[in-house]
């Protein structure tokens, strides 16, 4: 049951709708940013309101809910955002993946392949992929406008001239269907391929910018690069010590106070599954 | 004020206008695929599946601006109760509605501007035949390509080359809706050559 203190997932339904309206036309302009009027929510910036936002608008209380935090379900975050559309809206939650109906995510794309049937909502701190060259919203509006992303090309180049390749490796740039330059949110670059092609419907809210954006399936994505220099999808070259993945996104971490580290899937719904299927990792117990 | 204008709305409004909305949603998001929306019986002669669109989508907000037939008391009446949007020609509205032969001609809508191509009206064509024969479409929202039924051709291929800019399209009829993104590439279907 809902709280009746509350409105359906909390928003008011002008609201509500202000903010469909404007994923409407994100998803008809993919990759453009749709300005809309973000509100106040219970928590801070830094805890994804613009994507909550959007799940708020795009939840029916038929939906299952998965929240992540860079690629866990267990951060104070994802908990928090769960438990808050459980009693907004009524919705079922869950950490699989393959279960959801709809994805709200903080610095990750799952693992596991999302079909046709879900939407995947992403909380985006800077929406601007051009802001680090010019901090001017109407300058770079104009960019966008004019299609001048030479500048954007001219860094990334500085880049491989300064590191032999490019460094950035956290919201790396994309352009979409050939036209608008797009920041894909902080997701590991490891992610960048599957931003493409995809079944499922990419939605992206910032908060504190006040910018919507979509990308709907099977959307052509390519991540910025140069002929002699191509993108690539890089990620740590070891297995999950857990669950001895090849083809997962993994963290470093520490587990004891001699330093000893090991290498884990950060998606942990995938590994979790993987576990419980019989694969095991060296550092599993 | 009459019956019919204070009936036909959403009995729960937060609920229903959030699965009409996923509809919407889905529809825009997969052009070609059609989708039922219910909920609303509005006056004649919107059909229930616009009629929601238009409670889902339509507040103080957004101009809207009803063609031909669809702007009748009774409508206007309805819209006025149960959205409050003010009614407007069709060169300032966010939303018009009506058959396809009455929102014409397009040129006479809100494309956007280059900074701001979101500045562009919503055109909720009704009575729309899902069984007409299909265009071809390709495009984001499709995996290689989609077929759908449309009134014209060449209209959706003009607005398509006005891309970023450009119309954005919801099609009624009965308790069905698909809708058409400017991104969409249009082609005739192949024609049936007669052999006699
Ligand atoms: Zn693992």
């Amino acid at each position: 049951m809902t709280d009746q203190a509350y409105n359906f997932a909390y928003l008011d339904e002008q609201t509500k709708r202000m903010i469909r309206r404007a994923i409407l036309k994100g998803l008809a302009i993919p990759g453009y940013q749709v300005p809309f009027a973000s509100r106040e929510m219970p928590m801070p910036y830094g805890w994804g309101t613009g994507g909550v936002q959007v799940s708020a608008a795009v939840l029916t209380p038929d939906d299952t809910l998965k929240v992540i935090d860079q690629g866990a379900d267990d951060t104070t975050n994802a908990v928090s955002i769960r438990t808050f559309f459980e009693r907004t809206a009524g919705v079922k939650t869950t950490t699989r993946t393959t279960d959801a109906s709809v994805i709200q995510t903080r610095h990750r794309i799952p693992e596991e392949p999302l079909t046709d049937n879900q939407i995947l909502v992403y909380q985006v701190p800077i929406p601007e992929p051009l802001r680090f060259l010019e901090p001017r919203e109407s300058e770079t509006r104009k960019m966008h406008s004019l299609e001048e992303y030479g500048l954007m090309h001219v860094k990334l180049y500085e880049d491989i001239s300064r590191h032999g390749h490019i460094a950035t490796s956290y919201a790396y740039p994309v352009k979409i269907e050939g036209r608008y330059v797009m920041d894909p949110s902080p997701i590991p670059k490891f992610d960048n391929p599957k931003l493409g092609d995809m079944a499922a419907i990419q939605l992206f809210g910032a908060g504190r910018e006040q910018r919507i954006y979509a990308l709907p399936p099977y959307t052509q994505v390519v991540s910025l690069d140069f002929e002699d220099h191509p993108f690539e999808a890089s990620k740590a070259d070891h297995p999950c010590g857990l669950c001895d993945a090849t083809d997962s996104y993994l963290d470093e971490v520490i587990i004891d106070d001699t330093g000893g580290r090991m290498f884990v899937c950060s998606d942990t719904d995938y590994c979790a599954a993987r576990q419980a299927a019989g694969f095991k990792g060296k550092d599993a117990a | 004020m009459q019956a019919e204008t204070l009936a036909g709305g959403f009995d729960t409004p937060a609920v229903q206008s959030a699965h009409a909305f996923r509809g919407l949603l889905e529809a825009m998001a997969r052009p070609g695929t059609v989708r039922q929306i219910g909920g609303a019986a509005p006056p004649r002669p919107l059909s229930p599946a616009a009629g929601c669109a238009l409670l889902t989508l339509c507040d103080t907000d957004t101009p809207v601006y009803l063609a031909g037939g669809a702007d009748c008391d009774a409508v206007r009446a309805w819209l006025a109760f149960h959205t409050g949007a003010p009614l407007t020609g069709p060169s300032h509205c966010a939303f018009a509605i009506g058959r396809w032969e009455d929102l014409l001609p397009l040129s006479a809508y809100p494309t956007g501007t280059s900074e701001y191509p979101d500045r562009s009206a919503t055109l909720i064509v009704d009575g729309t035949d899902f069984a007409k024969p299909g265009a071809v479409l390709r495009g984001p929202g499709i995996s290689g390509q989609a077929t759908m039924a449309l009134p014209g051709i060449k209209a959706f291929q003009d607005n398509n080359a006005l891309f970023p800019l450009g119309l954005d399209f919801i099609f009624a009829g009965g308790s069905r809706i698909a809708a058409l993104p400017r991104s969409t590439k249009i082609t005739a279907p192949a024609t049936v050559t007669e052999v006699f």
